[in-house]
């Protein structure tokens, strides 16, 4: 008999080309999604060799980092964005590349259209340009964010050179506490392995609380991932998968959906099968979370203190934290909770879902966020934002002193003149807190949209479970 | 891309940890469609202000950065995004190597393959490296990939890793692209073999 293998190692091996001795493996991949950002030089690189797109069935555009998020009938005023869009249109024409692109219905952020286009499933390897890939691997797909390089060897080859990483199986069981979601425990498990705790390695998230989330809180965990330093998240595909896919634009129909969820079930990791590395979180004890540092592993629940510098395990860890205070203008060992907030952005690939909008309109609807506080809510694509125009999320928001944006990065990135201004505060549903992520000079605390929602109606950071 | 054999540099010292890939290259300067240039945005925002002067206070402003090859980086390295400007900035300012004790996935991926080398060092090492840096600015090391040793005056030496497959590629100066290439054969029969999952271009 076959030894058991683990989710990963069933897709892994299914994809390889050829693999050499003292050679990295080439590896097929299925799918690879394009973005504005990360792909003009590796279409230049194509074409200074004379080379084509091997396969454009297999690869799909959209522009999403730095286009505008208001009135898209307008000229986009940023001359270097606008040459990038263009430059995006031309490539995509010259070689033969669906784009959805601005004016498309479909248009998005690309890690959200993917799966609600039906384009990313289970079993599939998936790349991007763009590190929070590892989105996808919510449906049971191996999914990675590579290079401008990267870019170019799958456009010209649809394959890739890689080496095997080692499997991390992060298992989560018990039931979430009311108000305590996806998000908080993503935020949780990087705040305990550490920004670099995942480097080299596949993560699969494992156990009761992973199968009770729902498709769009299974993102929300394998987006960040990629922020525990991890090569990429997966979950196994189970019902609530399979009964997502079904309907979607580009998920098999007929006799080819049959045969699909045939292959898809038997993707789950087999009993018995060896990780190289686990580690088990209880869901039950888990709060709302929120990073209070410059980095997404500079975490903690929401009522606590920001740590003291004697807390830190070692001289670096201190100098760390020192530098993280003092770009936030934050004092060790005071907690978060009522401090006010200049902004707050309620969208990005992590939390722009229609489960992320409806979530935040819950808390927002019949109140009004505080006049001093700018609250941006950003739809994660056009799909997403028709959906929530059908059942009146827009006026909600609008009602209570919100902005209602077209869909994109927008904040997240800060690359389209959405930004937080130097020195202000937000509290951000995104991903990265990074220093100046949100802007010159800015300062993020990222965390759930109902903990962001309760802050925009408080104008400070707040505890929803205070509120509601 | 440009061959790397061996070399000797004095080094710039940056002992913040988990440096992103934001600090290294902030993405409003992503807007690109080349590679052109990208060694004004290195560190941009620990380098300059907002007016564009430089903050004669960090290294990168400083005469002991000039002509220096090799960045000492504090521990983890490039974590973030899967942005390639971030070795395209630091080349183009004039880095060769960057050693530090792990680096980012990606952004090791993506240093190899614009011939920047990444030099893992054991911790102890790496905080032996910032005390003599820090005693003596002068202090030059040599990394020699082919027997993948970086040396310390004195003549201290350590070993650092790296895999067979991108050193012969740094080493030769080649691009990784023409290995797959060559793999054609192989490529097609998986194609024959595994028929596509989606099809984008469908209606
Ligand atoms: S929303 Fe943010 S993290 Fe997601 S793809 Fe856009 S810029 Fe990247």
């Amino acid at each position: 008999m076959a030894a058991p293998q683990t989710l990963f190692e069933k897709i892994w091996n299914n994809h390889l080309v050829i693999e050499e001795p003292d050679c990295p493996v080439v590896l097929y991949i299925d799918l690879q999604l394009i973005h504005e950002v990360t792909s003009p030089q590796a279409f230049s690189a194509l074409r200074d060799q004379g080379l084509k797109v091997r396969q454009p069935s297999r690869t799909v555009a959209t522009a999403d980092h730095s286009i505008p998020t208001h009135d898209r009938t307008l000229p986009i005023a940023d001359v270097m964005a606008a040459k990038q869009i263009k430059q995006l249109d031309d490539n995509c024409r010259e070689f033969g590349i669906p784009l959805h692109g601005l004016g498309s219905p479909n248009q998005g952020i690309v890690h959200i259209i993917g799966p609600e286009l039906g384009l990313t499933q289970p079993g599939m390897t998936i790349v991007c340009g763009d590190s929070h890939t590892s989105t996808h691997g919510a449906f049971g797909a191996l999914a990675f964010g590579i290079g401008t390089t990267e870019v170019e060897h799958v456009l010209a080859t649809q394959c890739l050179l890689q080496r095997k990483p080692e499997t991390f199986e992060v298992r989560i069981d018990g039931v979430l506490k009311p108000f305590v979601t996806a998000k908080d425990i993503i935020l949780a498990l990087i705040a305990r392995i550490g920004v670099g705790g995942g480097v080299g390695s596949v993560l699969e998230y494992t156990g009761s609380a992973m199968r009770a989330l729902s498709m769009d809180g299974r993102m929300t965990v394998c987006n960040m991932s990629i922020e525990g330093g991890a090569k990429a998240g997966m979950i196994a595909p189970d019902d609530t998968t399979i009964e997502y896919m079904a309907g979607r634009e580009f998920a098999p129909k007929g006799a080819a959906w049959d045969e699909a969820v045939k292959r898809w079930k038997s993707l789950p990791s087999d009993a018995g099968a060896k990780y190289d590395k686990t580690i088990t979180l209880d869901a039950s004890a888990m709060e709302p979370m929120i990073t209070y540092g410059t980095n997404p592993g500079m975490g903690i629940a929401i009522g606590a203190p920001v740590p003291q510098l004697s807390e830190m395990a070692d001289e670096s860890s201190r100098k760390a934290l020192a530098h993280a205070l003092e770009y936030m203008a934050l004092e060790p060992g005071k907690p978060l909770l009522g401090r006010p907030v200049d902004v707050v952005f309620i969208g990005s690939c992590t939390n722009a879902r229609i489960s992320d909008l409806r979530e935040a309109a819950r808390v927002i609807k019949g109140r009004k966020v505080t006049p001093t506080t700018r609250v941006l809510v950003v739809p994660g694509s056009q799909q997403v934002k028709k959906q929530a125009e059908a059942e009146g999320l827009p006026k909600i928001f609008l009602d209570a002193g919100c902005e209602w944006r077209e869909p994109g990065c927008s904040m997240c990135i800060a690359m389209n003149g959405d930004e937080v201004p130097a020195g202000k505060y937000a509290v951000s549903t995104s991903n990265r807190n990074f220093e100046g992520r949100q802007g010159k000079g800015s300062r993020t605390f990222l965390a759930s949209p109902l903990t962001a929602a309760a802050s925009a109606v408080a104008g400070k950071v707040a505890d929803v479970r205070q509120l509601i | 891309m440009e061959s790397f054999t061996k070399l000797t540099s004095r080094v710039v010292p940056i002992p913040n940890e988990s440096i992103d890939t934001d600090i290294i290259i902030p993405a409003r300067y992503l807007k690109a469609t080349d590679k052109v240039g990208m060694d004004r945005f290195l560190f941009r925002d620990w380098r300059f202000n907002e007016d564009g002067t430089p903050i004669p206070s960090f290294i990168l402003n400083q005469p002991r950065a000039e002509g220096c090859k090799i960045l000492l980086a504090g521990k983890n390295f490039g974590t973030g995004s899967s942005r390639e400007h971030a070795p395209w900035a630091l080349t183009a300012f004039g880095f060769r190597a960057v050693i530090s004790t792990s680096f980012a996935d990606i952004f090791r991926s993506n240093a190899l393959k614009n011939s920047l080398l990444p030099v893992v060092v054991p911790a102890d090492v790496h905080e032996e490296l910032f005390k003599l840096v820090e005693a003596d600015q002068k202090l030059e090391l040599t990394i020699d990939l082919a027997s993948q040793i970086l040396t310390l005056p004195g003549g201290k030496s350590v070993s650092f890793p790296i895999d067979n497959f991108s050193k012969q590629c740094m080493l030769a100066g080649v691009d990784q692209l023409g290995y797959i290439q060559k793999q054609d054969t192989h490529i097609r029969a998986f194609e024959a073999s595994h028929p596509a999952m989606v099809v984008t271009t469908a209606k």
